[in-house]
């Protein structure tokens, strides 16, 4: 009997084949959230034969990961902090890949009016003054900190506000689902918003203000901290990512109809 | 409700036509529990045995530990796993994070403790029974030992199961370690965790209703296999 288990567990121990070239990038949640990464990532094995496996974090964790070495480069959308990172030493360069755009989500009644809402910092305004039921990412992501920046923007002081401000320390999903179940206001990424399954009472409600565009960018771990780290790798991928052909995926990727990235690298 | 009935359909249909990314990460799931059960098991059973058996003076407090880790949080087994195994952390040149091995790690981790505890309560229980014949037989510590837990072996696999089932449903710690790499490290705690982050609750559903039949499947083909709750038999 103990022979017949030992034996189907060494069975089931081995056989854990790996490809030939396999590097690991950490991406948002965002990004991974999208479904861009769906197409991207086949036509990348197809096109250089490498595995890209992703570790789908927040930007806070992703650039942790990095710093640590623990992945070989980053794809995230947090400008100041991706500078920051740069300036440790962390990552040898950045490289501007596509944007994509935040969005305004809300109860489709709209108690806080902020539909016809001129700037996204009124529309903060409009909410903060209704008090109306708000969801924080709070969790240190590229969304979090573009909205703590937004909320700075409209002139309100977040650690001030009442229990109205809900900040849930979860990912993108996972504080839609709370938004969804509070009938609250939330930041989301369009792309996140689109995909998402358990929509509810919720709405789109304000898009557009230039503000509320939202920079990707690549970032190679740095090689001189972390000798591990699979430069050519990188460098393989990079150049594929600003190339005609991700160009073309990246533009040509839509849902319902609706366009979500624009390929803006150089 | 509709996303249970929604559910249940769903995961009858991937059941019925085998579908391929379904059985490439409950296959996953069950080899790394069932690698970090046979390792947990090699680790707590003798270890519990050893201290009914044996007096020293650490025993209690051992004993007490052993207890108190039964509900260590797996986000901090995780987290504690990661500092080790990152690139930046003392074992990091093994390059064995984000690979199901750091996953059967975790999970040794977290449930030695629980075999442990369990088995070595069964086994007291049988050493007051034999002490005195096994003493008067005046065998030695190591097959002291071997009798024990070949004659508690029902207990022990009790014991053992309800390893299995914590580490088939434990998410914070293999989340942090493997990281949830589609293709990889992705198993259908991991999964369900993202598909609820997606809104997906239906598809959520039927890979938890997938992992509640998978561990059925193991527990009865545990009990065929070593022919315990048959007719005729206790």
């Amino acid at each position: 009997m103990m022979k017949t288990l030992l034996l189907g567990a060494a069975l089931l121990c081995a056989g854990a084949a790996q490809a030939a070239d396999t590097m690991k990038m950490a991406v948002t949640t965002s990004f991974h959230n999208s479904g861009l990464s769906d197409v991207l990532l086949p036509a990348i094995q197809e096109d250089l034969d490498l595995e890209v496996q992703l570790l789908v974090v927040g930007t806070g964790q992703a650039l942790k990961l990095g710093r640590a070495g623990d992945v070989d480069a980053i794809l995230v959308h947090s400008r100041a902090a991706e500078e920051k990172f740069l300036e440790e030493g962390f990552g040898t360069h950045r490289t501007e890949i596509m944007y994509n755009d935040f969005v305004f989500i809300g109860p489709a009644s709209d108690p806080a009016k902020i539909a016809d809402d001129a700037s996204a910092a009124e529309a903060l305004k409009d909410i903060a003054e209704a008090q109306a039921a708000f969801v924080s990412r709070g969790d240190d992501s590229g969304t979090h900190k573009k909205e703590l920046s937004l909320w700075a923007s409209a002139e309100q002081n977040v650690d001030g506000f009442g229990d109205w401000y809900n900040a849930v320390g979860a990912g993108m999903g996972a504080a839609l689902n709370t938004a969804s179940g509070m009938n609250a206001y939330i930041l989301s990424d369009r792309a996140s918003w689109l995909n998402f399954g358990n929509k509810g009472d919720l709405a789109l409600l304000y898009s557009g203000d230039p503000v509320l565009f939202n920079q990707y960018a690549y970032l190679p771990v740095n090689p001189e901290l972390h000798g591990h780290v699979k430069s050519d790798l990188v460098e393989k991928l990079e150049g594929w990512l600003v190339s005609d052909r991700a160009k073309e995926l990246i533009n040509g990727y839509e849902i319902n109809g609706e366009k979500l990235f624009v390929f803006n690298a150089e | 409700m509709v996303d249970l009935w929604q559910g249940l359909a769903q995961a009858f249909w991937m059941v019925v036509t085998l579908d391929p990314e379904l059985v490439e990460i409950a296959a996953r799931s069950l080899r790394v529990t069932l690698s970090a059960l046979v390792v947990a098991s090699a680790i707590a059973l003798p270890l519990a045995a050893f201290l009914a058996v044996r007096r020293f003076r650490a025993r209690r407090l051992i004993i007490a530990l052993l207890n108190a880790l039964m509900g260590l949080p797996p986000v901090v087994v995780g987290l504690i796993v990661y500092v080790l195994l990152s690139r930046s952390g003392p074992l990091g040149v093994l390059g064995l994070l984000f690979t199901p091995t750091a996953m059967v790690i975790a999970q040794v981790i977290i449930i030695v403790p629980l075999i442990a505890s369990i088995a070595h309560q069964s086994i007291r229980d049988l050493w007051q029974e034999y002490h005195d014949l096994l003493i008067s037989m005046n065998v030695t510590q190591w097959q002291k030992v071997r009798t024990l837990l070949w004659d508690a072996r029902r207990a022990l696999l009790t014991a053992a199961l309800a390893g299995f089932g914590r580490a088939i449903g434990e998410v914070g710690a293999i989340m942090i370690v493997g990281g949830n790499i589609d293709h990889a490290t992705r198993v259908l705690t991991t999964a369900i965790a993202l598909e609820t982050g997606k809104g997906e609750f239906a598809l959520a559903l039927a890979l938890g209703f997938v992992l509640i039949g998978l561990a059925i499947a193991v527990n009865l083909s545990i009990h065929w296999l070593s022919r315990t709750e048959q007719e005729g038999r206790w």
